[in-house]
């Protein structure tokens, strides 16, 4: 039987390491909703959305009572608008009225994200996913709760150019159309490579077209628990802290498992995948970078930092495999900068760049993510480190994303404040030369050779 | 079975226990085991309790020990079991 040590532990985990289900994500197909008529295609998707999520909400609420776990975030997921919206779009306001039914539908069933204004576009673009792309920035500037992605790149595929090109276009027009929120609508707008189909986090879910009609994921988070628990091995090999982390992983990952397991029993809907990720958040204690400096390194961009991160990225998912059979969507450590304490710090310290940034999302679960730069960074530069990130996500298989935020009026040395989970980012600074010439050839890069390896 | 763990932390105090138990017993709850230290002046106690015959559901039961807790200045959790079993437990 459970004794009074372990269930002191799991508590104090709780209340004093912030361990908590980040989100449970209920993933819907839309594709069943598509259809020549636009007033048909919104009314379709209000029905199926509100009927499906009816109970999301209230669900999450009582398994927090129950289990006294806090449950942060309730979300939803759905099928990629580009390809349910195809058939009945023309013009970009066509899109537009869909992305203010999904915000009334999300706004209807209490969920605080609706994931899946997106377009796959890593080999070319149809005429809609082009059309969808280009109301991106009127889509967010109009709505609060849309999450917005774009798949420019796969490692099958290679990097989509074009749609690299418009993708710096339309991060710079969304920031422009929500200036008056500090650009907030690039908070959340994320371009991505290698895209999983299941993942639950937001600006990057979307409901993949492999998933079946309806699905519950559930993303778990916990990087205070895991500092916790390496406060305790401070000084020893490599060997304990890789124990260490493994062990708390697979701990956190267990009690996502039960959520996801309760939540899919309750509501009657399958139960797809836990996707164990330590998500920081503003929260003092609730930091990746703080897991950084306790393996040993002054800030988060200290040389030794990619070794760091690649190390705890690897034995978090060692743990997490263990605990759960379906580990999928991002699974790994989270690197944003504005979400996270101890990368603020690090930024402001001058410890960490954009450059250094990069080089740990080679390791990292995601990419670069929550960057905010100056207003006036070229489209063509932005352009170019979407492509960087592609490229690494391409060559490396694995997946990577860009969320930066050109805020527009404010310049390196400004704070910007997005609140909430979004947290705040001091302005970092671009490299200042050019690659428009790069960017401009058009085109595609093509897949990369899959021997060779070296 | 329906097990909850019903944890108690708090400044030690006379009647904890008295009051948590007559709380259980008028609402039909069950206890299975009892576990109590003292550590550094703090009072810690860790109760198996079985609420089949509870006619109240949990999320009431919850409330209500979190405001006794209040009343005498320590706090009440009351958890499903299964978080502990499947953390602590392959």
């Amino acid at each position: 039987m459970i004794n009074i040590f372990e269930v002191n532990e799991t508590n104090k985990m709780i209340e004093q390491e912030n361990l908590d289900v980040r989100t449970i994500t209920m993933g819907i197909s839309l594709l069943d909703c598509a259809d020549e008529n636009l007033e048909v295609v919104n009314q379709k998707i209000y029905k199926k959305i509100t009927s499906y999520a009816e109970k999301l909400v209230s669900t999450g609420k009582d398994i927090e009572t129950e289990y006294g776990i806090p449950i942060v975030n309730k979300r939803i997921s759905i099928t990629p608008i580009s390809l349910v919206g195809g058939a009945a779009c023309k013009t970009i306001e066509d899109y537009v009225t869909i992305a203010k039914t999904l915000d009334a539908a999300a706004k209807e069933v209490g969920v605080n994200f609706i994931g899946g204004y997106s377009a796959l576009v890593s080999k070319g673009m149809t005429p809609s996913d082009e059309l969808l792309i280009r109301s991106i920035p009127q889509a967010m500037a109009c709505t609060d709760r849309i999450c917005s992605s774009v798949v420019v790149g796969s490692t099958k595929t290679g990097i989509n150019m074009d749609a690299v090109k418009l993708m710096g276009e339309i991060i710079h027009d969304t920031a422009e159309l929500t200036k008056e929120n500090d650009s907030l609508g690039c908070a959340k707008l994320v371009v991505l490579c290698n895209a999983p189909d299941d993942n639950p986090f937001m600006a990057g879910a979307f409901h993949g077209v492999t998933e079946a009609d309806a699905i519950i994921n559930v993303g778990v988070s916990g990087p205070g628990v895991v500092k916790k628990a390496l406060e305790a091995v401070r000084g020893k090999d490599f060997e304990v802290l890789c124990e260490t982390i493994k062990k708390t992983a697979f701990k956190v990952t267990r009690v996502g498992q039960l959520v996801a397991q309760e939540a899919s029993k309750r509501l009657g809907i399958p139960f797809g995948i836990i996707d164990l990720s330590l998500a920081p958040t503003p929260a003092i204690g609730d930091s990746v970078a703080e897991i950084l400096m306790e393996i040993g390194l002054e800030y988060a961009g200290a040389p030794g930092t990619t070794a760091a991160l690649a190390l705890l990225n690897d034995q978090v998912k060692k743990g997490g495999v263990m605990a759960s059979s379906y580990v999928g969507g991002l699974s790994g450590a989270f690197i944003p900068v504005s979400e996270d304490q101890g990368m603020i710090d690090a930024v402001n310290a001058k410890a960490l760049t954009i450059e250094k940034l990069e080089a740990m999302t080679c390791v990292c679960s995601v990419g670069l993510d929550m960057i905010a730069i100056p207003g006036d960074t070229p489209t063509s530069t932005m352009s170019g480190i979407i492509a960087d990130e592609m490229a690494i996500g391409m060559v490396n298989q694995k997946t990577t994303a860009v969320r930066i935020i050109p805020v527009i009026g404010k310049g390196v040395g400004e704070t910007v404040e997005f609140g909430g989970l979004l947290g705040y980012a001091p302005i970092m600074p671009v490299n200042p030369y050019s690659c428009e010439a790069f960017v401009n050839r058009g085109g595609r890069i093509p897949a990369p050779i899959h021997s060779f390896k070296n | 079975m329906k097990k909850t763990i019903i944890t108690v932390v708090g400044q030690d105090t006379v009647g904890i226990i008295a009051k948590v138990c007559t709380y259980l017993a008028n609402n039909k709850i069950n206890i299975l085991d009892i576990s109590q230290t003292i550590v550094q002046g703090y009072f810690n106690m860790m109760m198996v309790t079985d609420m089949t015959q509870a006619p109240k559901n949990m999320a009431d039961i919850s409330k209500e020990l979190e405001q006794i807790g209040e009343e005498i200045g320590v706090v009440i959790r009351c958890q499903h079991e299964d978080i502990f079993n499947k953390m602590h437990r392959i």
